[in-house]
């Protein structure tokens, strides 16, 4: 059975007015930013990059079930990254396997799971382009409500476990000695992600997920001298990525997703020539 | 508090797999005083700390704290990742809700108050572990569990930092428990010696330890004289000190009777 998978980029339809598209993209980039700095950081500092690109491989499995069981795309994303999230932990936690082979395979599985389920879907056309590698021009009103939403949401808990957050991740036994509930806070950190990588996932894809994270917050290093800095110029960094990256896409006609990653990139190169503070 | 031990722990198993890693272990610790735990590496003296410290539960056994113990806790050295910037103050001051003022005062304690504004990667060894026990000292501890404090640090470090743990033991008041697979130097200060190799081989004043065959069995006939020796150096050094130690029975008869190859005229009683 041939999946029916449409595999077209999207381009900007002349129909419709350029400015609307443009500006709805840049916003939603940026509101993506905003958490995406400040949580990237914390992947980078508690290495969890891996962890993060795994639970971005099954957010096309969302996609799917949110077809299969008619619930709201966005929805059965976060409902199923949030799952897929938990279940990894415990995997994690329990298996005598190396963590990145672990990783590993609940990545592959996942998203190979996610794609042959699309391709059962037989009524929907369903952009798996789009899917895999953003499609930040198709982001409607009810997307970037979404997106704000979810990104106010997130820095708002991302705040109020900050300290302790912070203290677990540069050691774990001392925060707990401390008064710090170690396990509610991994819990609740790797929560975070799977919301934020719902909500990425219409701007960059599932492939491009923890680009935009753990670029932009790798970018910052140099520039800060305190976990709450990096953050934040983590955060102005990604903004300007995703709106540089939003621009050349117009001007080029380049898919908008690996665009947005390219300007990271840059971003991240033009860091190196900054020298190291110590 | 009342006058029982701050902490203790009794009948204490811990299995791993197959592996009986801790065989019915019992330690306690009193408020002023100091107990040292040695044994070879792989003996469980870290996994018995994290019991202690309610990180890791037994399988059987009881762990019993002092109402409203704070404990205050400087694990094993450990890097912090370079992607993380993070200065002194503020690695310190992840201890809790405090105020720059507390903090450069824990730092003055242990005498590494002028990098308070330093990334915390760029510490040596021997600062870093001072920086671990401000911030165990910023919580007002009743009890300080140390885990192989002298990690990393140099020869000369490791006296001094021995001698800040003594100090702040004089000061506070509070009880200390040092796990450390090296003898001589965390021994010279102890006030009791807990030998663990799954279970507790010998146990008692440091003098007398040396001289206990189990301990000879765990570290070498050799181990028992050497140390003997460097405790009978060291009090020299330090024996004026002493006497303002009011927990530690000072050095009576007992002591000199200690050392099996004493000299005599260096008897100080």
């Amino acid at each position: 059975m041939a999946p029916r998978i449409g595999m077209t980029i999207p381009t900007i339809t002349p129909a419709i007015p350029m400015d609307d598209f443009l500006l709805r993209a840049g916003a939603a980039g940026i509101g993506l930013a905003l958490i995406a700095g400040p949580l990237g950081s914390f992947v980078v500092w508690r290495r969890m990059a891996f962890f993060g690109d795994a639970l971005a491989h099954s957010a096309l499995l969302g996609v799917a079930l949110g077809f299969l069981l008619r619930i709201e795309a966005n929805l059965a994303i976060a409902g199923l990254c949030v799952a897929f999230a938990t279940v990894l932990t415990g995997l994690l936690s329990r298996a005598r396997l190396a963590p990145d082979t672990l990783l590993s395979i609940c990545a592959f599985t996942a998203l190979s799971a996610g794609l042959v389920a699309l391709s059962f879907i037989e009524t929907v056309r369903v952009d798996l382009m789009g899917y895999l590698f953003g499609d930040i021009l198709a982001v409607g009103p009810a997307d970037l409500a979404w997106i704000w939403g979810g990104a106010v949401a997130g820095l708002a808990v991302l705040g109020f476990i900050w300290r302790p957050l912070l203290s677990l991740t540069v050691h774990a036994d001392l925060a707990a000695v401390e008064g710090v509930n170690v396990g509610a806070m991994r819990l609740a950190f790797v929560l975070l992600l799977a919301l934020v990588v719902a909500v990425a996932m219409k701007i960059v894809g599932v492939l491009l997920v923890t680009a935009l994270m753990v670029m932009p917050a790798a970018a910052a290093r140099r520039l800060a001298r305190s976990p709450e800095s990096m953050a934040a110029i983590a955060a102005a960094i990604g903004a300007l990525s995703c709106v540089a990256g939003l621009v050349a896409s117009a001007e080029f006609d380049t898919p908008s997703g690996p665009s947005v990653v390219l300007a990271a990139a840059f971003a991240f190169a033009a860091s190196l020539l900054l020298p190291v503070r110590r | 508090m009342t006058a029982g031990p701050l902490l203790s722990g009794r009948g204490i198993v811990k299995r791993f797999g197959e592996r009986t890693v801790l065989d019915h272990v019992d330690v306690s610790v009193a408020r002023g005083e100091i107990v040292t735990l040695i044994g070879p590496n792989g003996a469980g003296k870290t996994v018995l700390l994290r019991i202690l410290l309610g990180l890791l539960k037994p399988d059987a056994g009881d762990v019993v704290r002092a109402g409203g113990l704070v404990a205050g806790y400087m694990p094993q050295k450990f890097a912090i990742d370079d992607n993380l910037p993070l200065r002194v103050s503020r690695f310190v001051g992840l201890a809790g809700r405090v105020g720059r003022g507390e903090i450069e005062t824990a730092l003055a304690e242990v005498d590494v108050a002028g990098r308070i504004d330093d990334p915390v990667q760029g510490l040596s060894g021997g600062e870093f572990q001072r920086v671990l026990l401000a911030r165990a000292l910023l919580r007002k501890p009743d009890l300080l569990v140390l885990d192989e404090p002298a990690q990393g640090v140099d020869v000369i470090g490791q006296d001094a930092l021995y001698d800040l743990v003594a100090a702040v033991r004089d000061r506070h008041g509070c009880g200390v428990l040092i796990v450390s697979h090296d003898l001589h130097l965390v021994m010279a200060r102890a006030d009791r010696v807990l030998c663990l190799n799954g279970h507790v081989c010998c146990q008692g004043r440091p003098e007398a330890i040396g001289r206990d065959p189990a301990f000879a069995e765990l570290f070498g006939a050799r181990a028992g004289e050497s140390l003997a020796l460097y405790r009978h150096r060291h009090d020299h050094v330090h024996d004026p000190h002493d006497g303002h130690v009011h927990h530690h029975p000072p050095h009576g008869p007992a002591h000199r009777h200690d050392h099996p190859h004493d000299h005599a005229g260096h008897s100080h009683g």
